[in-house]
């Protein structure tokens, strides 16, 4: 004898509507465990893009050459002798061009300056720059042009600027065009920066860009920030790094006397943690789940005692054990379809609520504790109901329905 | 059509066994009209729950409709509980959460009937206990001999060859009581083989066969063939 599946679920239907206060309560369990997994999921995987999307506006396959050795332990004779690292020069940036690994080299100064046009003054920072730079940071430009492609050395003297610049300086003015003081010295103003995030702490919009060689003109210093290296490709980073080191102990006497960062190294680290952070979170909050699952197994076995006579009386109206076995299971697993569903759904609008609140936090729960926490929610109300339903498939008839 | 063989039932009670059925021997035929009766604790109701199979026999064997019962295994016994045998329950036992009509579709749900045909049978059985109106109230909406009837519509709704009642009246006054009574003895005159376990002497009376139980034994059964029902 084949029960029809629609009138199982039918008769599930109806016996947890015949005990909705249990029923709402079992509900109520398996959806807040299955919200807490999709939202703290979401929230750590939104913790782990967000670092990964900071970390990506830097550019990729980067590698950032600093001067000064800061390996932990490295002790040069200059340390002891109070010697500053040598400084990194135009020339050393040029050199680190001749390899095939290193698609981009740019140089970079930084310092700050007061900026003025027609009375309108603030005090800034100032990068110096070259036409590479663009690409390596991935700005993008809202006006008019970046740097022009020049020898390291030529000192132009025009100008890249920010949008906070613009507005406060130009208002409603024309900016491109019009010549901006810093410091000393006159700047045409070439192009403005697309409004966009910030990188190594400075906020590309309240920054001006000159040419490189102006810049160590406008600071007199001729040493650089540091320099920026993009690799052909990830594979090459490694042998550009080498490159850079060897070229480099080469020009300064045999010297090893500056760091090589990699982005990439940097990242990965963050993401394996973030990472980590996420599926330990998920798991905690899988937990709740568990916990979920004995409330079910509880709720069912006073289900099943409750009932008694019910199931006493299918049996002997010629319900099989395994009918009243799937009967059963079926309530159970209903049950926490449905939480589980409700819980999908407030844990989609939990995370929503954040990313509105923050909407810099991108938190999407990922696909995989969305998928495992509704399979866990359904596998955790059958398993824990097989008991409870074993004890219905078993009852001695004649025991449930004597019992009043 | 029922043939009690030797039958025993002991159960253990501790370190003690009683027999609730003590070399019990029956023979029942297709129509028959027969009532048990007997005080308290001698073995009525056990034996209704075994030739119903809601029970097996310590000892002994019982055929049913020429088949030996005894030895099917428990999904047998299920479909032959489902098809051939209905029970009327002193406690009535609808459940309460589903109207008349869906307390008497249960038989035909559990044996995968599909639910149109399901609706139209379930129908037919109301009508026939003239509860056509009450379809679908549910039994707390109901009078007390309003429920007994939709149970036997429910004991009635797969058309068995064999009706057992237990105390079917116990729950009732006497008018309600009544009413039942009359219902299965029409259904027994279309053909049903009716058993029913009562204390009540007049309504045991009625019956053309009266079969009397003490301490697990049948010690009285007298037949008049004669004697028509009321
Ligand atoms: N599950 C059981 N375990 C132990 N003893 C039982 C069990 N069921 C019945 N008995 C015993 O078997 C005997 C017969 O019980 P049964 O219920 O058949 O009596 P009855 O004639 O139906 O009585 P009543 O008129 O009170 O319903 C009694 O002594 C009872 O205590
Ligand atoms: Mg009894």
């Amino acid at each position: 004898m084949r029960l029809h599946s629609s009138d199982v679920v039918r008769f599930a239907w109806g016996a947890l509507r015949g005990y909705p206060t249990r029923s709402v309560l079992m509900l109520i369990a398996m959806a807040i465990g299955v919200a807490a997994v999709v939202m703290l999921t979401a929230l750590g995987e939104g913790a782990r893009r967000y670092v990964s999307n900071e970390f990506a506006s830097l550019g990729t396959h980067l590698l950032i050459v600093i001067p000064g050795r800061s390996e932990t332990g490295g002790v040069s004779p200059g340390t002891f002798m109070g010697e500053t690292p040598r400084d990194l020069t135009l020339d050393d940036a040029r050199s680190l061009t001749r390899s095939p690994g290193v698609r981009r080299v740019a140089p970079m100064m930084v310092g700050s300056a007061n900026v003025g046009w027609r009375g309108r003054e603030r005090e800034t920072v100032v990068l110096g720059g070259t036409h590479d730079m663009l690409a390596i940071r991935h700005w993008r430009m809202a006006q008019g042009r970046f740097l022009p492609r020049t020898d390291f050395d030529l000192a132009t003297p025009v100008c890249v600027i920010g949008a906070t610049i613009r507005r406060e300086i130009f208002g409603a003015s024309r900016a491109l065009g019009s010549w901006l003081r810093i410091g000393d010295r006159r700047f045409r103003v070439i192009g403005v920066l697309a409004s966009e995030g910030r990188s190594i702490g400075v906020d590309v919009q309240e920054t001006v860009i000159i040419p490189v060689a102006s810049a160590q003109q406008l600071f007199d210093r001729a040493s650089l920030f540091r320099i920026l290296v993009e690799a052909r490709s990830r594979a090459d980073m490694e042998p550009a790094r080498r490159f850079i080191v060897a070229t480099l102990r080469e020009r300064h006497q045999g010297e090893e006397d500056v760091t090589v960062i990699t982005q990439d190294a940097v990242l990965a680290t963050f993401d394996r943690i973030l990472g980590a952070l996420t599926y330990a979170v998920g798991g905690i909050a899988a937990i709740s789940l568990a916990v979920a699952g004995i409330l079910i197994m509880n709720v069912m076995l006073v289900a099943v005692s409750q009932r008694t006579a019910e199931i006493g009386l299918l049996k002997a109206l010629g319900a099989t054990a395994r009918q009243i076995l799937s009967l059963i299971l079926a309530e159970a697993l209903l049950l926490s379809a449905v939480g589980a569903l409700t819980g999908l759904l407030l844990g989609e609008l939990g995370s929503l609520a954040v990313r509105h609140a923050f909407p810099t936090l991108p938190a999407w729960p990922p696909w995989w504790a969305v998928s495992a926490s509704a399979g866990v929610a359904l596998l955790t109300g059958l398993l824990f109901s097989l008991l409870p339903a074993r004890r219905a498939a078993r009852l001695d008839p004649v025991l449930a329905l004597s019992r009043r | 059509m029922i043939s009690l063989q030797h039958i025993h039932r002991d159960f253990r009670v501790g370190d003690q066994i009683v027999h609730a059925l003590d070399d019990v021997d029956l023979d029942i035929a297709a129509g028959e009209y027969v009532s048990v009766m007997g005080p308290s604790g001698s073995g009525k109701s056990t034996l209704l729950n075994l030739i119903g199979l809601l029970d097996r026999a310590s000892a002994g064997r019982y055929l049913l409709e020429g088949e030996d019962v005894t030895v099917l295994d428990d999904d047998r016994q299920a479909w032959i509980r489902n098809r051939r045998i209905g029970f009327v329950f002193q406690a009535f036992h609808l459940v309460p959460r589903l109207t008349a009509a869906e307390n008497v579709e249960l038989p035909l749900l559990l044996a995968g009937v599909p639910p149109a045909e399901r609706g139209k049978r379930a129908a037919a059985a109301l009508r026939a206990m003239g509860l056509s109106d009450r379809a679908g109230h549910r039994p707390d909406q109901l009078s007390g001999g309003q429920r007994q009837r939709v149970a036997i519509a429910r004991a009635t709704v797969t058309e068995p060859a064999v009706l057992l009642a237990d105390e079917p009246t116990g729950n009732l006054d006497q008018h309600a009581g009544q009413g039942v009574i009359e219902v299965l003895e029409a259904l027994n005159a279309r053909g049903i083989t009716l058993i029913v376990v009562t204390h009540d002497s007049a309504i045991g009376g009625r019956a053309r066969r009266r079969v009397r139980m003490l301490d697990g034994r049948i010690v009285a059964d007298e037949a008049e063939a004669d004697r028509a029902p009321a």
